[in-house]
């Protein structure tokens, strides 16, 4: 991997290291598609492919294309923030859908 | 002395360096992609939420939408991405034409993207499916054409910035819009990767 930084404080990401990116992203929609048509008997084991895949995608462009990997620490601070408030947007809302107790009320 | 200072001052008076512009646009661009994730994330709980709720209403919504034409999107937005990232690299090797080039690459892939995009969507108003169907179909258009709306702005920065490459703004002492323009655009295709696997692949 090249350190080559330039005289704003930007880093180069080598062409080859981007070629090698694109190749993983076209390879990984490949297997995330093939995926989606096999039925493992759990709806919920299809989802979690699928978002894990979309993962391994994202963190790739976000690390290589969007240079993140080289990015200074309050970069990713607000990042990180962003994602522990959507964790916690959808983990609540989930668990409110899954657990909530209805109760019965006789008048 | 004030006129010290002064003399320090870059062409836009408000940095002190060409470095401290430099980073202080790449860390805004940086909180509005926060800000974005958020925007997105608030249609992801509904999301989250409805799937949970009717399970097979997703199965049936997703089975009538193309797994061929989100896939090519997929590959398209994916290639766009590829294409601006070599981009930044080639404005910092000084690579002007090379920039120009890859951006009109860019540009095709986005508009290649909308032309898919409206054949989903006639396809979808051919067979009598709206937003108003049902919940699933709400939130596809709502997600899908939100992102749209973010292709199209994505593109209209990228032009901007292609022109005043094109008069030979851009060095390899100045690609800070280069480069925030091409975090923008990678932020279109990353939220695309999670609605290409929620919309279209998850049964």
């Amino acid at each position: 991997m090249s350190t080559e930084t330039h005289e704003l404080g930007g880093h180069i990401v080598p062409y080859k290291d981007l070629v090698l990116v694109v190749t993983a992203l076209v390879i990984l929609t490949g297997i995330t598609v093939f995926v989606s048509t096999l039925d493992f008997g759990y709806a919920a084991l299809n989802i979690f492919i699928a978002m894990a895949i979309a993962s391994v995608k994202a963190c790739l462009v976000s690390l290589w294309f969007m240079h993140l990997k080289f990015e200074d620490v309050i970069t990713w601070i607000f990042i990180i923030f962003s994602l522990v408030l959507l964790c916690l947007l959808i983990g609540f809302s989930l668990s409110d859908e899954f657990l909530r107790i209805t109760p019965k009320v006789n008048f | 002395m004030a006129a010290t200072s002064v003399e320090h001052l870059h062409s836009d008076g408000h940095f002190v360096t060409p470095q401290d512009k430099y980073s202080s646009m790449k860390l805004g661009m940086w909180l509005f992609i926060a800000t974005e994730i958020l925007l997105f994330g608030g249609l992801f709980a509904v999301y989250a939420i409805y799937r949970a709720k009717f399970p097979e209403m997703f199965f049936n919504g997703r089975d009538e939408l193309s797994l061929l034409l989100g896939t090519t999107n997929t590959v398209i937005l994916i290639v766009s991405s590829f294409s601006i990232a070599m981009g930044v690299t080639a404005i910092q090797r000084g690579k002007k034409n090379l920039l120009t080039f890859l951006i009109i690459v860019t540009l095709l892939c986005g508009a290649l993207f909308g032309v898919n995009k409206y054949f989903e969507y006639t396809a979808k108003f051919h067979h009598g499916i709206f937003p108003s169907t049902d919940i699933f179909f709400a939130l596809y258009f709502m997600m899908t054409s939100l992102h749209m709306l973010h292709v199209i702005v994505g593109m209209a920065i990228l032009f901007i910035i292609m022109i005043f490459n094109m008069k030979g703004k851009y060095s390899p002492s100045n690609y800070t819009a280069p480069e925030v323009g091409a975090l923008y655009w990678h932020l279109v295709d990353v939220i695309w990767i999670y609605l290409f696997g929620l919309l279209y692949l998850v049964a």
